[in-house]
């Protein structure tokens, strides 16, 4: 099963983007020189590329001077993406990435094949990873959720830019009535303060658009995009934590915005997209659809929720409102915030240390916090405030129930 | 398992222990702590000693030729003074600092104004490792370093005498490939 790579679009492809590289209309010398040359370097990448799949191995060749030999057991991907970049996807073609537990650096990325070609291999691998026979199609999926349109505009519409701005004009205009040179700077930061904001929300919307959640017996497909397309498999066990965060904006209308923690290969993961807005399980939607979402995620999720004592009030003024925490058997739920209310969720199979703080004030007022932390950068379920006795117990007692829901999950991988 | 008992609980022993404010530290019973080498306490000292002398000489040059010698004395007994609050805290630094191996996990403890505990089940850890600078090696000190998948985890354990931090890494090791439980 040998087949040699990218197809011929994949020159035409360097060759626009190339061109489109120096941004100006008339071409210097320089430009063409470069342009030739990217184009140039695209070929010689083009046709040095090769890959095959050899037993459940995925084998892919690349680099003219630095030979570059990938291999990838297909049995350990955790997943089998269809990327398609836009000017791939204006030439039909699609990007097919095996996703592999490290660094994305050991992702294999079959640049460019015709769209329909793409989701046949993809398919093909698939089966391969399963150990079944590459004829096999693909196995079907359960639309979970779909987020419309609009609602996402309306979304990105409310942040709180928003009252930043409007506050901003209407000072502008009070201060322009009486003195003409402030309007002329102070509309030209408005101009730079809007074209970010437009900039952000763009960025938001065109990444989330017709954002839609399937399961497939691999974990969850996320699909996203506007101009490029990305499907992203996320494989269960990769989910350290779920987020659900309700800014002040959302409240009145009973939506919400649900996040995933992962592990590793999410930061830089995809250059044309920040991880932050990667992670996202359900951009925007109303609270039983992400009851319905977090079911899925978070089978059980039970936890007697309780309040730090009322002497908290002193040490978290603001957000005592709404901070609660509890643990559960299977999950540790933390509450926290004031202007945007978030609710994390850590199973504590994932939890990798358990750590706990007590400054002077929450000494002398007799609190202290613990926190539960998951991979990655800044994944934790901080139990903020608690009674100190509390927290005693639960440092005696966490450990132990980590340790028994890490061995209670009969048939879920743990990398 | 619900924080509920836990408080009533707590309660309970706090009753015990009303002269005293509970602590997190009271995890463990005070006795069962390792502490680290003494040797880091006295790198300490000498680090503030240092620090105290060099100011003490220069405040009081600079003052005793610019002013006069009775200003002078007073900076320099100002910065002794300071050096020995220096000298406290150091103390009481080093006192604060704790671990502690059970049989599942390592406990570490640390802190004078924010007190800090860590547990780090060994089955978590992915690698440990053993620095030592100039100064720690004239000591024949080095810190040990726990590392996770959790960016967040701040395992650390300053000044352990070589040995007990060769000793340390390798029984750490050994129990995280015995217990490796992954991501």
């Amino acid at each position: 099963m040998v087949r040699i790579g990218p197809s011929l679009f994949g020159i035409i492809l360097v060759v626009v983007s190339a061109a489109a590289l120096p941004g100006h209309g008339s071409l210097s010398g320089s430009d063409i020189a470069v342009v030739a040359f990217v184009a140039l370097a695209g070929v010689v990448s083009w046709a040095v590329t090769r890959w095959r799949v050899d037993g459940d191995t995925l084998r892919v060749e690349t680099g003219l001077i630095r030979r570059q030999s990938l291999q990838v057991p297909l049995s350990r991907a955790q997943a089998v993406d269809l990327v398609e970049p836009f000017l791939a996807r204006i030439l039909g073609l699609a990007e097919v990435r095996v996703r592999t537990g490290g660094a994305s650096r050991g992702d294999a990325r079959l640049c460019y094949l015709p769209y329909d070609e793409a989701t046949r291999v993809r398919a093909a691998l698939l089966a391969v990873a399963h150990g079944l026979h590459e004829a096999v199609p693909a196995p079907p999926e359960q639309r979970l959720a779909a987020v419309p349109n609009g609602r996402l505009i309306a979304a990105g519409c409310l942040t709180g830019a928003i009252p930043v701005s409007l506050a901003a004009v209407i000072a502008l205009v009070v201060l322009g009535t009486t003195e003409r040179s402030v309007l002329v700077t102070g509309g030209s930061g408005l101009f730079a303060l809007f074209a970010t904001m437009a900039a952000t929300a763009w960025r938001r919307i065109s990444t989330e658009w017709s954002f839609t959640v399937a399961e497939a017996p691999d974990g969850l497909q996320i699909r996203s995009g506007l101009l490029s397309l990305a499907a992203e498999t996320v494989p269960r066990g990769r989910i350290q934590a779920v987020r659900m965060v309700e800014p002040l904006w959302f409240r009145p209308l009973g939506w919400c915005r649900l996040e995933l923690h992962l592990a590793g290969g999410v930061k830089g993961g995809d250059r044309q997209q920040p991880a932050r807005l990667r992670r996202a399980l359900l951009p925007v939607g109303p609270l039983a659809e992400a009851q319905l979402l977090l079911d899925r995620v978070l089978p059980d999720r039970r936890a007697a929720l309780t309040r730090p004592p009322r002497r908290a009030m002193l040490r978290a003024p603001l957000s005592y409102h709404f901070l609660q925490a509890g643990v559960g058997g299977y999950c540790a739920v933390a509450i926290s915030g004031r202007v945007r209310r978030e609710t994390l969720w850590v199973p504590l199979a994932k939890a990798q240390s358990i750590r706990a703080a007590q400054g002077p004030i929450q000494r002398s007022l007799g609190l202290a916090s613990v926190h539960l932390d998951a991979a990655g950068r800044r994944t934790r379920a901080t139990l903020r405030d608690r009674a100190a006795p509390e927290a005693v117990y639960l440092l005696e007692k966490l450990p132990g129930w980590c340790a028994k829901a890490r061995g209670n999950r009969p048939g879920l991988s743990d990398a | 398992m619900s924080l509920c008992d836990a408080n009533s609980k707590g309660c309970a022993s706090i009753g015990k222990v009303a002269t005293r404010r509970v602590e997190i530290t009271d995890v463990e019973a005070a006795a069962n702590w390792h502490r680290p080498s003494p040797k880091l306490r006295t790198m300490r000292r000498l680090e503030v000693g240092l620090v105290a002398l060099v100011l003490a000489l220069l405040g009081g040059a600079l003052c005793g030729i610019e002013v006069g010698p009775a200003p002078a004395a007073g900076v320099v007994g100002g910065v002794v003074v300071l050096g020995l609050g220096g000298e406290r805290f150091v103390n009481r630094r080093y006192a604060s600092w704790g671990y502690l191996e059970r049989d599942d996990d390592l406990l570490i403890r640390r802190g004078v104004l924010v007190k800090r505990l860590s547990v780090v089940p060994y089955g978590r850890m992915q690698f440990v490792d053993v620095t030592a600078g100039l100064v720690e090696r004239l000591f024949a000190i080095a810190t040990l370093r726990l590392h996770t998948a959790a960016a967040a985890t701040d395992a650390r354990l300053p000044g352990l005498a070589v040995a007990e931090a060769a000793r340390l890494r390798e029984q750490l090791t050994l129990l995280g490939e015995a217990r490796a439980a992954g991501i």
